[in-house]
């Protein structure tokens, strides 16, 4: 972990690592129903959501658990379609993944047999970048998070905030001019995130682009957005829309503030369903998908399967036999 | 450059001791039997005569044309059936139709001993290496098929999502994300692979050759009737699958284990 990187010379101007503007969104109408499969009932997901964000806005979007947050970001996103009502990006509509998104999840999904500098060059291998200006951006990014050092690193040898930081620069590697971020520091500890946050906010100045990201933390989402708008229970509507006035460059002491605090109390008070026992409740189930037992889940996360073991292997490493 | 100061050396001798040593117990627990039971050399031949006939058949220049046969056999056939194999697992890990279609199939020409095919392949085929090659494919493919076909089926879902967010293509995703997610599972099944792959070779020469170690084993037992140079070629094909095995593990090492 480091601090927060010093600005380098090549990133002096925003434009030097994004498009310099932000791109503008508008959501009309959008409704979405999953159908269930064998027969199980459909569910509708997503109701009647209407939203514009202006270019280089922060916008949170937070609701109960399970109630569409994260599926609302897919759409966005072009990886699912809704099918009512449209998604524009920068007056376009978005029918399927776009190039000027970048996504960054809640799990980093790094390519295990990759090294960094090699999971950050992914989307512009598949863009087909020439090999020099892959290497060049790539080194770029690694600056901007402060991980040239571990350009080399395979994913396994990383910790998981320096891994979220990995598929962070993956997800600026094509010059997005809106970033979408799926409760992108979840699986950190408080302090971690915390400072990610500030992280993502020098990051949001330096490159300039439109963030929307899914949270359900209060207080993370008055620090970090613009807007905070609340969502109700599945089906999704929104229940607030509410501006955050708070001065930028925010500071992590501002997250201890009386202003901050009211802001926080008016954004629960729109939280339906959401008692802290509730939360605690649904996170405890969150923690273990159901129908999976404990016994499964380190192999259900693992990034790739182990490979079979051999009967005679001279070349296992030691400490294995 | 002694041992001690080379840890990769040292590690690689602590794990070749025991190999030694057990082979050294096999080979006296050998010529125990041998000496116990009285069996003459044309039923069980003592590890030194065997050993002098492996020696013999080498210098005299007997071994080395069916062991060059045998080997050409089974590395053109291993790398054509893991070929055809890896394509066809990745198709039918695609596209659940071409499952349904083809599985039974594949499990009938899995579950049909290859033994049984041999002589019908050798009819249709000839006796040469086109034969080997057909018996061998068969036979190698089966295993690594189907593992590329569980390996790729068993890719993280969250992975898929996240090359498709960056527009993969499918092509894209087969050769940068599944193929080399599922690498270990397809590596680990070529390295069972190669051994049947040998076992290929071998039905194949058998089902009618003038070369290979097969061929070579049925000369020593008949015309030849030297049952010590019947051993000698056993012990070659031991050695053959042995290092092919070692072969496809250190590259599966070198590939997989830097993960």
């Amino acid at each position: 972990m480091h601090p927060v990187p010093e600005p380098e010379a090549t990133m002096a101007t925003p434009s030097a690592h994004g498009r310099g503007t932000g791109a503008g969104i508008r959501l009309s109408g959008i409704g979405l129903t999953f159908h269930g499969a064998h027969g199980a009932p459909a569910t509708r997901v997503l109701e009647g959501i209407d939203l514009e964000i202006a270019p280089r806005e922060v916008v949170a979007l937070i609701g109960p658990n399970g109630c569409g947050k994260s599926t609302l970001l897919r759409v966005l996103a072009g990886l699912l379609a809704a099918d009512a009502g449209t998604v524009s990006i920068d007056g376009q509509t978005v029918t399927e993944p776009d190039p000027r998104v970048g996504l960054v999840f809640q799990e980093p999904r790094l390519l295990a047999w990759r090294s960094a500098e090699a999971n950050v060059r992914f989307p512009m291998e598949l863009a087909g970048w020439s090999r020099e200006r892959q290497t060049a951006r790539a080194d770029d990014l690694l600056g901007l998070v402060g991980l040239r050092e571990y350009a080399h690193s395979r994913p396994g040898t990383l910790s998981g905030g320096t891994r979220q930081r990995v598929s962070i620069a993956r997800a600026l590697a094509l010059e997005p001019s809106l970033i979408l971020l799926d409760e992108p520091f979840s699986a950190l500890d408080a302090l971690t995130r915390e400072r990610f946050n500030l992280e993502l906010l020098r990051l949001w100045e330096r490159t300039g682009t439109t963030i929307v990201l899914v949270t359900h933390s209060i207080p993370e989402a008055v620090f970090l957005a613009d807007r905070v708008v609340v969502l109700s229970p599945r089906p999704a509507r929104i229940v607030a829309d509410i501006r955050v006035g708070l001065p930028r460059p925010r500071r992590l002491s501002d997250l201890d503030s009386a202003f901050v605090s009211s802001l926080a109390a008016d954004v629960r008070a729109h939280l339906v369903d959401t008692t802290d026992d509730a939360i605690a409740m649904e996170e405890a189930r969150m923690a273990i998908p159901a129908g999976l037992t404990p016994r499964d889940l380190p192999r259900r996360y693992a990034e790739t399967d182990p490979g079979t073991p051999a009967l005679f292997d001279p070349f296992a490493p030691e400490d294995e036999s | 450059m002694t041992a001690a100061r080379h840890p990769r050396r040292r590690r690689l001798l602590g794990t070749l001791s025991p190999v030694a040593a057990s082979l050294a117990v096999f080979v006296v627990a050998w010529q125990l039997v041998v000496f116990v039971s009285g069996f003459p050399p044309y039923i069980l031949p003592g590890p030194l005569s065997v050993a002098e006939a492996f020696v013999r058949a080498w210098t005299d220049g007997t071994m080395w044309p069916h062991v060059a046969a045998t080997l050409v056999e089974v590395l053109l056939g291993f790398a054509l059936g893991a070929s055809v194999a890896i394509v066809a697992g990745i198709a039918l890990a695609r596209s659940p139709l071409a499952e349904r279609l083809l599985s039974p199939y594949l499990v009938a020409a899995q579950a049909t001993p290859v033994l049984a095919l041999a002589p019908l392949i050798a009819l249709w085929f000839g006796t040469g290496l086109p034969s080997k090659l057909v018996i061998t494919t068969l036979i190698v493919f089966f295993p690594v098929a189907v593992a590329t076909m569980v390996g790729i089926r068993s890719v993280d879902p969250r992975l898929l999502e996240m090359a498709r967010s960056f527009r993969a293509s499918s092509w894209q995703t087969v050769v940068r994300v599944e193929v080399p997610a599922a690498g270990p599972v397809i590596l680990g099944a070529m390295r069972v692979g190669v051994t049947l792959a040998v076992i290929g070779a071998i039905v194949g020469e058998w089902a009618g050759a003038n070369r290979g170690l097969g061929v070579l084993i049925n000369e020593a037992r008949g015309s030849l009737f030297d049952i010590p140079l019947m051993f000698a070629a056993l012990l070659q094909l031991a050695i053959i699958g042995v290092a092919l095995y070692l072969v496809m593990l250190f590259i599966e090492r070198r590939i997989v284990g830097a993960r």
